[in-house]
């Protein structure tokens, strides 16, 4: 178990782990949690070692799979960009399993708890796997691995869940597929499937058709699975209707890590000159961006359900990070980067306190959520943390993100990525205020007479949700050192 | 014009049916009927890979010690061995799929996607 060994760790634990937690609930049922949180607390070690390590030696860690050199065999790779983003993956996963405990006790029935519980895991080691590879075929199984726990996860869920999941995976299926192809293009090029080695041998080829189409695949493929705002319409719906403890996994995550693939593709295995200057993908991504923006800002306040707002509103933070890519300079890249890692976190707060709600509640429906936060004061609490990093109120993470998103457009001169983007941070004022309001004083008047009592809730809910906000508040005031020190080094030093 | 449609016929035959596929999954009412356009659009994808490995007159890619290898002599194995991968991933979206419409069939008594449409607005 030493050091230099952690990279494959942290994907093979999950991995080995989650058969085991199916293997050893078919024989007692208790100890599936506790072997999870082990796991996720692993992972989480492992993903703080190898950030340091990179902060430490200031170049990226290679670790060759089976000692097979690059470009035969397959390659993690762990950089000052991955390293965060695994940091903040592993740390929501762990804190949204604590958390999934009680909630998921509720939601499934007792002899569906290991399912659960191993596909948690896989959609983890999904999840890690994808941010870590440094191969660009391994990144296709392993994004697979993480789509098909979430659609058998999705299917678990209430109501028309398993419709919602199938045609996710239609959906999911396509866009798997066109990444698969745009990688196939690559291959007949160069004859090589490392990320790296692509980067070398593809400038010569920057004039060839068959590179474009391939890179249009990709484009299109890694756009379906984040999320990006014309090939969005499976997301409210699948995100809205899985069980409260799997789309607090799910919805932070797996489109954020869909970003970074994103990042990857356009700055990693492609040049900035051929993905900004030849084919004008940037230009494209920023206008679909806008028009995503803009469009989730209008679908998310006509919601009346507070879990399908937080998911169009997640369509519209998608737009965001491509409006800081299409910005193509530093500044929209460090803003893009931090609005992915702050999104991660926004969002499993918001979703989170919207689980433990309906938890509650039995319902999350706005009209009836009225004085809510007298039952509830710690969790809405938390939720306007939330709320208030979204809008963009300075002291937290929000601001920052947003603050070199416009930094970024302005220097690009796109004078309509600032504009969608204050109006969109006003649209997001307008829909929380109106949550806010709707809670804290529609019911003044008639007034129960209840008097406010802290949560009763499990500390394994309010524990994670208290976590989290306090990690939006961190990175809120930490943001300067981070820029600084970890994203510096995440933006190509091309731009 | 005819020879290059000839000699790139192996591509002609993936695209029609990745075509034949997408219209599956995308015009067809039936959900089952979906899963079938799925099913042909991935394995075109694999047939177009394995399609790129082969090479005229090449043979099984095991060299035996103590011969020189030419490379043009054998066919590439690794765009097979990637759609072993592949073919497993399509598996397994499969039977995702079949237990996603089982519990559909259980609860609507139907896979016509209108009808179960209908059954949720309800």
């Amino acid at each position: 178990m030493s050091p230099e060994h952690y990279p494959s760790l942290i994907v093979v634990t999950p991995l080995m782990m989650s058969f085991i937690v199916f293997a050893a609930g078919l024989f007692n049922r208790r100890i599936c949690y506790p072997l999870v949180i082990a796991t996720l607390c692993a992972c989480f070690y492992f993903s703080v070692t190898l950030l340091a390590r990179v902060m430490q030696q200031g170049s990226p860690i290679h670790y060759y799979l089976g000692a097979w050199d690059p470009p035969w065999g397959i390659e993690y790779v762990v950089d000052h960009l991955n390293g965060l983003i695994l940091v903040s993956v592993a740390l929501i996963a762990l804190l949204v399993g604590i958390y999934s405990r009680s909630i998921a006790a509720g939601e499934f029935r007792e002899e569906k708890l290991p399912q659960f519980y191993t596909l948690f895991l896989l959609q983890v080691t999904g999840l890690l796997g994808m941010t870590i590879t440094g191969d660009a075929f391994n990144l296709y199984v392993l994004l697979e691995i993480a789509s098909f726990s979430a659609y058998a996860i999705i299917g678990m869920g209430e109501g028309a869940a398993a419709f919602a999941a199938f045609r996710y995976m239609i959906f999911g299926t396509i866009g798997a597929c066109a990444y698969l192809l745009g990688v196939g293009y690559l291959y007949i090029l160069t004859g090589s499937l490392n990320m790296a080695d692509l980067r070398d041998l593809l400038p010569p080829l920057y004039g060839s058709r068959v590179l474009m189409a391939g890179f249009a695949f990709l484009m299109v493929g890694v756009a379906i699975k984040m999320g990006l705002f014309p090939v969005h319409p499976w997301l409210p719906d699948s995100y809205t209707l899985a069980p409260s403890s799997v789309s607090a996994l799910l919805a932070p995550l797996f489109t954020k890590v869909g970003a970074y693939v994103l990042l990857r593709v356009l700055f990693t295995i492609f040049d900035p000159t051929f993905s900004v200057t030849v084919i004008p993908a940037t230009a494209v991504l920023g206008w679909l961006g806008v028009a995503g923006v803009l469009f989730a800002g209008v679908m998310a306040l006509a919601q009346a359900d507070l879990k399908r707002m937080l998911c169009y509103l997640i369509v519209a933070e998608m737009g965001f990070i491509v409006i800081g890519i299409a910005s193509a300079n530093r500044f929209g890249l460090t803003g893009a980067v931090l609005h992915t890692v702050n999104d991660m976190f926004m969002m499993a707060c918001l979703f989170t306190a919207v689980g433990t709600i309906n938890a509650c509640a039995g319902t999350r429906n706005l009209r009836d959520l009225r004085g809510i936060n007298r039952r509830l004061p710690v969790t809405m609490g938390v939720f306007v943390v939330a709320a208030l990093s979204v809008i963009g109120i300075p002291p937290l993470c929000g601001f920052f993100s947003k603050w070199y998103l416009v930094l970024g457009a302005i220097k690009a001169g796109q004078w309509a990525y600032v504009a969608a983007l204050l109006i969109s941070s006003l649209l997001s004022a307008v829909l929380f205020f109106r949550v806010i309001e709707q809670v804290y004083f529609a019911g003044h008047e008639t007034g129960d007479g209840s008097k406010t009592v802290i949560d009763r809730i499990p500390l394994s809910q309010l524990a994670p949700m208290v976590c989290l906000a306090l990690c939006i508040m961190l990175l809120g005031v930490f943001s300067g050192k981070l820029i600084n020190t970890v994203i510096a080094f995440a933006v190509p030093a091309a731009l | 014009m005819i020879e290059y449609l000839l000699v790139k016929h192996s591509y002609w035959f993936y695209i029609a049916m990745i075509m034949v596929g997408f219209y599956g999954m995308m015009a067809k009412n039936n959900l089952m009927k979906k899963l079938i356009g799925m099913n042909i659009f991935q394995w075109s994808i694999i047939l177009y890979y394995i399609s790129i490995g082969s090479k005229k007159g090449g043979t099984l890619p095991v060299v035996i010690t103590g011969q020189a290898a030419r490379a043009a002599d054998y066919i590439n194995p690794l765009p097979h061995v990637l759609m072993l991968t592949a073919i497993v991933v399509g598996v397994a979206t499969t039977g995702i799929a079949l237990a996603l419409l089982v519990i559909l069939y259980r609860k609507y008594g139907t896979l016509e996607e209108d009808e179960i449409i209908k059954a949720i607005k309800q």
